[in-house]
């Protein structure tokens, strides 16, 4: 296991995973292209975890925002590296995700990769600017399928649960 | 025309935009949570870099990783570089390092979106 995190997504608790993981990669992978690889990926989970984790159960923040709290997981196991991201969302947001994974998971290599150039030129942005090429992103490079689970928790949210094999 | 010019950090490039010479470099990484606001003033200016730009643009892009919040932010910079390219004649270099298939990959996703030559350029270090 390299890293194993179970917390507050905050900008900085990212930042300093995303830190970490550099450090660790660089210390054990010498396989460069590898490194970058892993190490992107894990820039978009980890971004992914901080834009789109919804806040069930946390604990009440002073500016009476609650806490939004994931796990994140990355292992190495023979030459593949293993990423776990699980948080919990709405569950508004359940059947739009599941329909972009199963789209994506659908695709091949170079369906992939059309399906990223059409995206990335459509015009549309999201708040924080990506517009939806995360997870495709991630499976591109990954060169694996997306596994998920969602699990639903109650009436409002559901736990997701997403695992990249590279 | 004032120079952009920006030292990086661990998650923003390194920029440099000079009008003189016509040289507009992006280096580095470039993996802030919200790109939008880093690329805005890039934009900006080279929408007033068509007015009086030098007879030939040399763009340097040389990035070790960019997360897909910047992919859209480094589209728009190529596509305000579109948009002036009658005035200046403009090339893209786009720098990858040596079996850094993704980064090649990314650099040809734009060359096929965008109407303006690129250069691929293999490094063996960056």
């Amino acid at each position: 296991m390299l890293i194993d995190f179970h917390g507050e997504v905050s900008e900085s608790r990212i930042s300093e995973i995303l830190g970490d993981v550099e450090k660790k990669l660089e210390a054990t992978e010498e396989d460069f292209k590898k490194q970058r690889k892993v190490y992107n990926i894990l820039v978009e989970t980890l971004q992914n975890l901080y834009y789109h984790t919804d806040p069930f159960g946390g604990e009440e923040l002073s500016d009476g925002e609650k806490k939004r709290v994931a796990r994140f997981i990355l292992g190495k196991a023979e030459d593949h590296y293993h990423v776990l991201a699980a948080n919990y969302i709405d569950s508004d947001n359940i059947a739009p995700l599941k329909a972009r994974l199963d789209k994506i998971n659908a695709l091949d290599k170079d369906g992939l990769r059309d399906y990223y150039k059409e995206v990335l030129d459509n015009g549309q942005y999201s708040v924080h600017g990506g517009g939806g090429l995360g997870m495709i992103d991630i499976a591109r490079k990954s060169r694996n399928k997306l596994e998920y689970d969602f699990t639903e928790v109650n009436d409002d949210f559901g736990l997701y649960i997403l695992k990249i094999k590279v | 025309m004032d120079p952009i010019k920006i030292e990086g950090t661990p998650k923003t490039p390194t920029v440099n935009f000079d009008a003189e010479s016509g040289l507009l470099e992006i280096k580095g990484r470039s993996i802030p949570e919200n790109a939008v606001e880093f690329y805005k003033p890039l934009v900006d200016w080279i929408g007033s870099y068509g007015d009086g730009a030098k007879d030939n643009t040399q763009v340097n892009i040389q990035l070790e990783y960019f997360n897909t919040s910047s992919s859209k932010c480094i589209l728009d910079v190529f596509k305000k570089l579109e948009s002036i390219n009658g005035k200046t004649s403009i090339t893209i270099n786009w720098h990858y390092e040596e079996d850094d298939e993704d980064m090649l990959e990314a650099g040809e996703d734009y060359q096929a979106i965008i109407n303006i030559p690129f250069k691929m350029i293999e490094m063996e270090e960056m």
